[in-house]
């Protein structure tokens, strides 16, 4: 075995304990930072902003706002680990929550039951998002023109069907109960006298302790949190996420491999709007109406959290984890910048500013590994 | 001499009015590893890419295993048992050793029926250690992305992959080029192990000290038509050098 040993000698990587610091450091910093951030919140707001920062209605505040965010992201990072692009999902956001509230106000005045109308809403929402990434998919994968090019196409043609089936204003009129499945929670908590801990009902409570009531895990939250455990799974675990990261990693690879690549290709922009679609649905349930202009100011956001959570934009790299946590890191910067009252305009800086120290921390990180060029 | 494992009778390749591969027939056995020597325009590449699925020749038969083939699709050859591994080596340089050894035909744990697929990333594993083993190959890990791979251990893994589908015939498309000279000679030593394991290899070079290295037979081309084939015995540096050139060319000169 002498032979061997020589072999595996010969060929043996050389990592030093600096080199797998820096790595293990660019692995960990989005954590680290995000820690750090909450910490100086912590710390700083009650000091110049005068309220509490770490609170049980501020945590479920962020939670809620991460939630649009975080769904354009989810499918985004698929798409981008497999070195695409998806600009469409903005306004494909917006297309779904148009069409699920088209979807439950008719089915409601048609005598169906409020589940039954949601569920319709949800159907017709993610069935219409869906349809617009197989659009896209077809085009990117069997017509070759780039996906850049392709998804900011449709990203105006599905902003212009949206203002058409929305009559350019807003979906009104749907059932008062809608409200509940977008803003009611799994978790009640009233402090105070005659207070208490609730699970899964609303309590009948009035005045101060209404004001002093808040709600747990938001049913959107809830979904969301379905659709990450969803998504982590995808890419961990199963061929197909397996394959994502090979088409992302070696195109020619994966071709020569015999992976289907035009197919997953179009599976993998239709997850993207699909969960654009969610998003645009919980949309609809929480403001009991159908916005055409919900998503479209959302599109830079998501992109900018999957950047910062550490998915490569050339391709092969990221995770989900990574995505939650880039979008924890700017919905918890919004919040707390806000909360100092400081002007809003610095939460775009601060925000632009953690993109690109994300990206040069990842091109570091590359650069010390002495990183070859992929697909050779 | 064994039956051939890939025999080639008058193939013909033309791209318009240029006419690549020019009746070339040859023989690979069990084995042995062959050098396809020649310059560039030589033809190597095309003929070895009608043999591998990726062109249809014009003309010719291809047998291999004693049966007529055509490979309409590279993939169609690689069903047969006819490995290419190309520079590029097809390898995701994102992905760990049993990731890139089982793309494309990733194992599955089944639950529900089939109905959830996960992957069994655990015998992967295993199964590449084991392939890479019968391999005489050692990794200090398995389960880090290639990209920390140097080339030589990259090639390893592309023909530890050809070895575990049960390649039958290996080519092997200038396997050492880019690569620094003790890495050259591991990759050689890998070739000459394939070959004792009973693979046939057709090593494309043009690269000299690696054909005396490991080949037992020199098939040399020019302008595409076959101008020798040698022992390995029977022949030197220079006078394949001047094959090579178009000097020397056994088709016309000797009967």
């Amino acid at each position: 075995m002498t032979d061997s040993n020589a072999i595996a000698a010969a060929m043996e990587p050389r990592l030093s304990a600096d080199k797998r610091f820096v790595l293990l450091a660019s692995r960990l910093w989005a954590w680290v930072f995000l820690g750090v951030m909450i910490v100086f919140f912590i710390i700083a707001v009650p000091l110049f902003g005068g309220a509490t920062f770490l609170t049980v209605r501020n945590s479920q505040n962020i939670l809620m706002a991460i939630v649009p965010v975080l769904l354009l992201g989810l499918g985004q990072t698929f798409v981008i680990i497999a070195a695409g692009i998806d600009l469409s999902v903005g306004w494909v956001m917006s297309l779904a929550s148009v069409l699920s509230a088209h979807a439950i106000r008719a089915s409601y005045n048609a005598g169906a039951p409020l589940f039954l109308a949601v569920f319709l809403g949800f159907a017709a929402g993610v069935g219409g998002a869906a349809t617009v990434g197989l659009v896209n998919g077809l085009i990117i994968a069997k017509l070759k023109v780039p996906a850049f090019i392709v998804t900011l196409g449709t990203s105006f043609i599905v902003r212009g069907l949206s203002l058409l089936f929305s009559e350019n204003t807003t979906v009104i009129g749907l059932p008062e109960g809608v409200r509940d499945y977008g803003n009611e929670a799994l978790f009640y908590w009233v402090r105070g006298e005659g207070g208490g801990f609730y699970v899964l009902e609303r309590p009948e409570v009035t005045g101060a302790l209404l004001r002093s009531m808040d709600r747990i895990l938001a049913w959107p939250v809830v979904i969301t949190a379905v659709v990450v455990i969803f998504c982590i799974f995808l890419l961990k675990r199963t061929q197909f996420g397996r394959h994502t990261y090979a088409i992302g990693g070696n195109m020619q690879a994966a071709l020569r491999t015999g992976i289907p690549v035009d197919r997953h290709i179009i599976k993998l922009y239709m997850l993207s709007s699909a969960t654009a679609g969610i998003a645009g649905v919980l949309s609809t349930l929480r403001f009991t109406a159908g916005s055409a202009v919900i998503g479209d100011p959302l599109l830079l956001s998501s992109i900018a959290a999957v950047i910062i959570g550490g998915v490569s934009l050339f391709g092969g790299a990221g995770s989900i984890v990574g995505t939650v946590i880039g979008a924890l890191i700017i919905a918890v910067l919004t919040t707390g910048l806000v909360m100092l009252n400081v002007q809003a305009f610095w939460q775009f800086i601060v925000v632009g500013a953690v993109v690109i120290i994300a990206v040069l921390i990842d091109q570091s990180r590359d650069l010390i590994l002495g990183r070859r060029g992929r697909g050779s | 001499m064994s039956e051939p494992i890939l025999s080639i009778r008058h193939m013909v390749k033309r791209f318009g009015g240029l006419t690549a591969v020019n009746d070339v027939s040859l023989d690979i056995h069990p084995g042995e590893v062959v050098a396809l020597l020649g310059d560039n325009g030589a033809g190597k590449s095309t003929l070895i890419k009608c043999v591998s699925g990726v062109h249809l020749p014009d003309s010719g038969e291809i047998r291999f295993e004693g049966r007529p083939v055509s490979f309409p699709k590279p993939i169609d050859a690689r069903s047969a048992g006819i490995e290419t591994i190309y520079q590029d080596l097809a390898l995701a340089n994102n992905l760990d050793v049993p990731a890139n050894i089982f793309l494309g035909r990733e194992m599955k744990n089944r639950y529900l029926g089939g109905l959830v697929q996960t992957l069994n990333d655990r015998q992967m594993l295993r199964e590449a250690a084991q392939s890479l083993a019968a391999l005489e190959i050692q990794f200090p890990t398995l389960t880090q992305p290639i990209e920390s791979l140097s080339g030589g251990q990259r090639q390893a893994v592309a023909i530890a992959r050809a070895i575990y589908w049960k390649a039958r015939l290996m080519i092997m498309d200038e396997p050492t080029n880019n690569l620094g000279v003790p890495e050259q000679q591991k990759v050689l030593e890998l070739i000459r192990r394939l070959r004792d394991q009973g693979v046939p290899v057709i090593l494309i070079t043009h690269t000299m000290p690696d054909v005396f290295a490991v080949a037992d037979r020199i098939i040399v081309m020019h302008r595409g038509r076959k101008v020798a084939e040698k022992r390995m015995a029977d022949t030197n540096a220079s006078e394949l050098v001047q094959y090579m050139v178009g000097a020397l060319d056994d088709t016309r000169t000797v009967a």
